[in-house]
């Protein structure tokens, strides 16, 4: 029984081996960081567990079902990501980038919205009110109508965090969220994974290089390198395992 | 320069965004229902022509603009829409009935030609659809005890619970009710999650997916609709002509749909009316300008070079069309003295996922 499980997931393209036979299981509530050097597999794992290309071996739990099918079948159960290198939506206003994230909770069909019956007209105002929470606690409001073409890395990085929250995801996936931002925008990311974790309960599983970042809000934290697990436990106990200090900076011959 | 403050949800979703564009649609619709009385008849055969044009342009632009799928072989939806018509009338069905039976096979065929879609992108797709075109003109000219082959299909004018729209005025009419009919039903789409999911699917299609839009499902509605409202064109558009044949629905006319979206502005229902209107004006400046023109000029022929020269021209210096170039001329008068050459010029954009395309 757990809430998101990996079991010996590997994925091998022509003949590199990206990910080779990792496990690691998510509990309920906490922040889990997946860390490791350039190359390491993290993103690999990420796209895998959002199913957008198909693993070698292994499988992918989530609340004791395994995570199969399309992309968008991982979005319904409830799993919602972010993107290292931002994918939104450019020419799209920031409300109409964080209305597509309420997609999995659309109420309406084609004709009705051809009509733009009432029950479309009720739908539209409350997906906005679920938006308007996640603008508030992002403190958006003043780019709510603006097009994301024009808006700086800093913003974008916050609209994407806020696109995944609108999905009212169980689990979020958090790929490199400070990468790209400065010493004060990495500390708002920090307030709000935290806040993301305690308020609103959501289980976060996040890929990140910032190790202050990483030992200020993780609870657990797997080390990766070359594809291989090669360390878990706390912030503390990871950053002081031989292992990963290693990969990071080399073997003493 | 005009703020809008917000207090409502519902401020978001209204049709009219204030009280100015209340009043310039009013006038324009005003001005559409007075149009048989202020223009010449020939003016009026011009705008039936525009109007049906615009249609198809709405069609075109939702693929095209709004979902960033290419299609190249529009013309065969017009002519699927174009000789159902002349079937069904053939056959005594009533106009609203066949009208409907029209935009449903085209929609029907439009599914078919967006399974192909859900795999190929870009310049395969433009391919694909392309010789779908050929494959549907190919069929029209070949199945001749149905579609009468090259010698063409007669229409009859249109008549409603009996009444003969024979007339200019009437059909005017038809046309302009059956444009505003579209024009509403697709704002409503697209501010509602499908078209939401539309634009989604044109932006990033990865990111499309992982916010749980089913990328097949919603190409293929795209591809459908956009089939049905070429459709309804095409079915005006063989009334327009009162004859169809083969030869009015080659490649030519699928470029010169695509053309409207492109001159008119791609990702606006504005640039759709521009656009056709654009189009349609476009042969009668030219024939004026021959006139006027010295004799070393060759005639023939000069319509294609000016059409081409004007397309290139629009790529290359204004990629917003018609539509975004008024909005630069209004926002010069709404921010005046302070615009800025750079106020349009589109963002260096950032580094993106290549590799998960």
């Amino acid at each position: 029984m757990s809430f998101f499980a990996v079991e010996n997931l590997g994925v091998r393209f022509g003949g590199v081996v990206a990910v080779d036979g990792v496990s690691f299981s998510v509990q309920q509530g906490e922040v889990y960081t997946i860390i490791g050097p350039n190359g390491a597999g993290k993103t690999t794992i990420f796209n895998l567990i959002g199913l957008i290309y198909p693993p070698t071996s292994g499988r992918i739990l989530f609340e004791d079902r395994e995570v199969t099918g399309a992309p968008h079948h991982v979005a319904q159960r409830g799993i919602a990501r972010t993107f290292q290198n931002i994918e939104l939506f450019e020419h799209a206003t920031v409300l109409q980038n964080l209305l597509i994230g309420r997609h999995r909770h659309r109420t309406t069909n084609l004709f009705e919205e051809l009509l733009f019956l009432p029950s479309v007209r009720r739908a539209e105002i409350a997906q906005r009110e679920a938006v308007e929470r996640v603008i508030d606690l992002l403190d958006l409001a003043h780019y709510r109508d603006s097009l994301v073409a024009g808006l700086p890395y800093g913003i974008r990085k916050v609209i994407e965090l806020g696109r995944a929250l609108a999905t009212e995801p169980k689990l979020v996936l958090l790929d490199e969220p400070s990468s790209g931002l400065n010493p004060d925008e990495t500390d708002d990311m920090a307030f709000w994974i935290e806040d993301i974790q305690k308020e609103l309960g959501i289980t976060v599983l996040m890929v990140e290089h910032d190790m202050n970042l990483v030992s200020r809000v993780s609870d657990r934290v797997l080390a990766l390198n070359e594809g291989k697990v090669i360390a878990e436990g706390t912030p503390e106990q990871v950053q002081s395992h031989p292992a990963v200090i290693e990969a990071y900076l080399g073997g003493g011959e | 320069m005009r703020f809008i403050f917000k207090t409502e949800y519902a401020q978001d979703i209204r049709l009219f965004q204030h009280g100015g564009q209340v009043f310039w649609y009013g006038l324009l619709l005003v001005l559409a229902l007075a149009a048989p009385y202020l223009v010449s008849g020939y003016v009026l055969t011009q705008l039936h022509f525009v109007l049906i044009y615009a249609i198809v342009g709405f069609g075109l632009m939702l693929l095209v603009g709004y979902t960033g799928q290419i299609s190249l072989g529009h013309a065969a939806f017009l002519a699927t829409g174009a000789y159902t018509e002349a079937l069904l009338q053939g056959a005594g069905v009533p106009f609203f009935i066949s009208l409907t039976c029209a935009a449903l096979f085209s929609a029907a065929v439009g599914v078919i030609v967006g399974l192909p879609a859900l795999r190929l992108k870009g310049i395969y797709l433009a391919i694909a659809t392309f010789a779908f075109n050929i494959i549907i003109e190919e069929i029209i000219t070949r199945w001749e005890h149905v579609t009468g082959g090259n010698s063409g299909k007669l229409l009859k004018p249109i008549e409603i619970f009996g009444y003969r729209l024979g007339s200019q005025e009437s059909f005017y009419y038809l046309c302009l009710a059956l444009t505003v009919l579209c024009c509403l039903a697709l704002i409503n789409l697209l501010r509602s999650p499908t078209g939401r999911a539309f634009v989604a699917i044109r932006d990033s299609e990865v990111s499309a997916s992982c916010m749980g839009i089913n990328l097949a499902y919603y190409k293929t509605v795209s591809f459908s609709i956009s089939a049905a409202l070429t459709g309804i064109g095409g079915a005006l558009y063989a009334h327009k002509v009162g004859f169809i044949s083969p030869e009015q629905f080659t490649l030519i006319q699928s470029i010169e749909l695509v053309t409207i979206v492109i001159i008119g502005g791609v990702g606006s229902l504005h640039g759709a009316v521009l656009g056709a209107a654009f189009i349609i004006m476009l042969p009668q400046a030219i024939a004026i300008a021959k006139g006027w023109l010295p004799e070393t000029i060759p005639q023939a022929g000069l319509q294609s070079v000016v059409f081409g020269l004007i397309l290139v021209g629009f790529i290359i210096f204004e990629p917003y069309g018609l539509y975004g170039r008024w909005l630069k001329i209004r926002t010069y008068f709404d921010v005046f003295p302070f615009y800025r050459r750079g106020t349009f010029r589109r963002q260096r954009s950032y580094l993106r996922s290549e590799r998960l395309r």
